[in-house]
């Protein structure tokens, strides 16, 4: 199928939704609305509600609160995530002893976390870091320390036989094996990064797009929950874009990387 | 004439623990001596420790009993002297095929401004000069075979240790690379120790070809020494008289632990 046949489809997609929730919300089908207004709003309100929070700029400084705690969260987890990950591979020992413990906190479902973080850390933006980097770590954990674990056996003995020193090894084939698989789940974790921003301020907060999202269902303002929510999935589809972009440049040696992923 | 002896396993034994206790004992008794500038091949059945030979001839492995000796030193840790090309693809994924072969000189301590011409040169040599910023993904299993040839010989080791490393390719391509090898070989002529399988390749390329019994506890039981004329051409030899005469007297010796090889790899599997 060529690309514009593929785009016009999609875009059709997305009309043929909108014009049926326009419709069913607005136009009654045998004496009855099939979407009541309250609790479905319909598209042309919520698109309204959308323009109005870009025109008074309101909606920069919630979007700037939830960027800054997705990029924290990613920054401070995924260092966490290298460096631990780093030090459990190349340490059987320790990862054995703490391996039950990484197991629990794992297993634990992050949001229950959230009130934790929010005694701790106060309504700011810290204890939406700290959420998202619970979730961010693990992932980043588990992937470099996969990836220093599996690297290949005769790459390793090559690297010993051309004369690498221990630092050298690190240095020339632990180090780049890691950050291939940290940046291979960067799709993931960047998307956690947000999950976990936006889930913190949906729990308690003063500003952010979960914030927006929270006070508009707060008082039952429909489209104002909608608007939000299309305005934090074009915020992620955005970021998303950034991350491949990233993973383009620096994944160029990988095989998959290019073909993989279309 | 009494060249210098580069590689030297004098009775070494190699041996396995494995996982339920038992000891498995790969390599029995063996006596090698590689002299220098000399090209040997060890030919052997399937699993019959000849990779294992070279792993401690390259200080990877220990022998149990035994010693190695390079240039008449004992062999302690891993085998300076030595490049290793390895069967399976050893190439650092994520470096160019230019970064590949200048890291031999970097970790030296060679400068990079001094290591990047001389890596292009190298990879000249062997026929990629024009692939030098291709990842190993995208070149043919050919073409890493010989960026992974020119990473080695760019340190200039004294002896080269080869575990079939043309195991992976295609009959055409394997002829090939043996005919660059041997190229490259006859420019400084090195101390070559080479494993593989393949009769024909080990006859055609080298001046001494070894024999191993089948595995376990293999042997050596037999050297040859091939005396057709250098420089070779290895699509050629292959037609000599004394190439088949030399292949038809090696095999007779070598099918019969083919047979035995096979016949003990389907017993362990029948076994497990």
């Amino acid at each position: 199928m060529s690309r514009p046949t593929l785009f016009a489809l999609q875009v059709l997609v997305a009309v043929v939704c909108i014009v049926l929730w326009q419709v069913l919300s607005t136009v009654p089908v045998f004496g009855k609305i099939l979407l009541p207004p309250f609790f479905f709003s319909n598209p042309f309100d919520v698109f309204s509600q959308i323009v109005k929070w870009f025109a008074s700029g309101v909606i920069w400084k919630h979007l700037g609160i939830t960027l800054a705690e997705s990029i924290l969260a990613f920054v401070i987890g995924s260092a966490g995530g290298v460096l631990i990950g780093f030090w459990f591979a190349r340490q059987p020992l320790v990862a054995a002893v703490f391996d039950p413990y990484v197991k629990m906190v794992n297993a634990l479902p992050r949001v229950v976390l959230a009130p934790i973080f929010a005694l701790w850390l106060g309504l700011g933006i810290w204890s939406k870091v700290a959420l998202g980097v619970t979730l961010v770590f693990f992932i980043v954990f588990f992937n470099v320390y996969q990836g220093v674990k599996e690297v290949s056996r005769t790459v390793l003995d090559n690297g010993r036989m051309l004369g690498m020193s221990e630092r050298q090894l690190m240095q020339h084939v632990y180090w780049p094996s890691a950050l291939s698989w940290m940046f291979s789940s960067l799709h993931t974790s960047v998307g956690f990064a947000v999950v976990g921003a936006v889930v913190g301020e949906y729990l308690g907060s003063a500003a952010g797009l979960g914030y927006l999202i929270q006070q508009a269902e707060g008082v039952f303002d429909v489209a104002g929950v909608f608007a939000g929510m299309f305005v934090l999935s074009a915020f992620v589809i955005l970021i998303d874009y950034g991350v491949t972009l990233v993973e383009r440049r620096l994944l160029v040696w990988r095989p998959t990387a290019s073909d993989g992923r279309g | 004439m009494t060249t210098p002896t580069a590689v030297a396993l004098e009775d070494a034994k190699v041996a396995f623990r494995l996982g339920d206790g038992r000891v498995y004992t790969a390599v029995e008794k063996a006596h090698l001596a590689v002299a220098q500038g000399e090209f040997v091949a060890i030919v052997g059945p399937t699993g019959c420790g000849k990779s294992t030979l070279l792993n401690v001839a390259a200080g990877l492995l220990k022998p149990a009993a035994g010693s190695v000796k390079i240039f008449d030193r004992p062999l302690a840790g891993l085998n300076r002297e030595a490049g290793y090309l390895f069967q399976a693809d050893a190439l650092f994924p994520w470096k160019t095929a230019l970064d590949n072969v200048a890291i031999g000189l970097e970790i030296k301590g060679t400068p990079r401004s001094e290591a990047l011409p001389q890596a292009r040169k190298w990879l000249t040599s062997v026929g990629l000069g024009a692939f030098a910023n291709r990842y190993p993904h995208m070149l043919s299993g050919g073409q890493r075979k010989r960026v992974a040839l020119a990473q080695v010989l760019i340190r200039d080791p004294k002896i080269l240790l080869m575990d079939e490393p043309f195991g992976p390719l295609d009959a055409q391509t394997r002829q090939v690379m043996g005919n660059l090898l041997l190229d490259l070989w006859n420019a400084d002529r090195k101390a070559v120790l080479f494993v593989t399988h393949d009769l024909e390749e080990a006859i055609a390329l080298a001046d001494r070809v070894v024999i191993m019994s089948a595995g376990p506890s293999s042997r050596i039981i037999g050297d040859w020494r091939v005396s057709l004329p250098r420089p070779r051409d290895i699509f050629e030899v292959r037609l000599d008289k004394e190439f088949h005469a030399l292949h038809r007297e090696i095999w007779s010796v070598l099918k019969d632990e083919v047979m035995k090889g096979y016949a003990q790899s389907t017993h362990a599997a029948e076994a497990v």
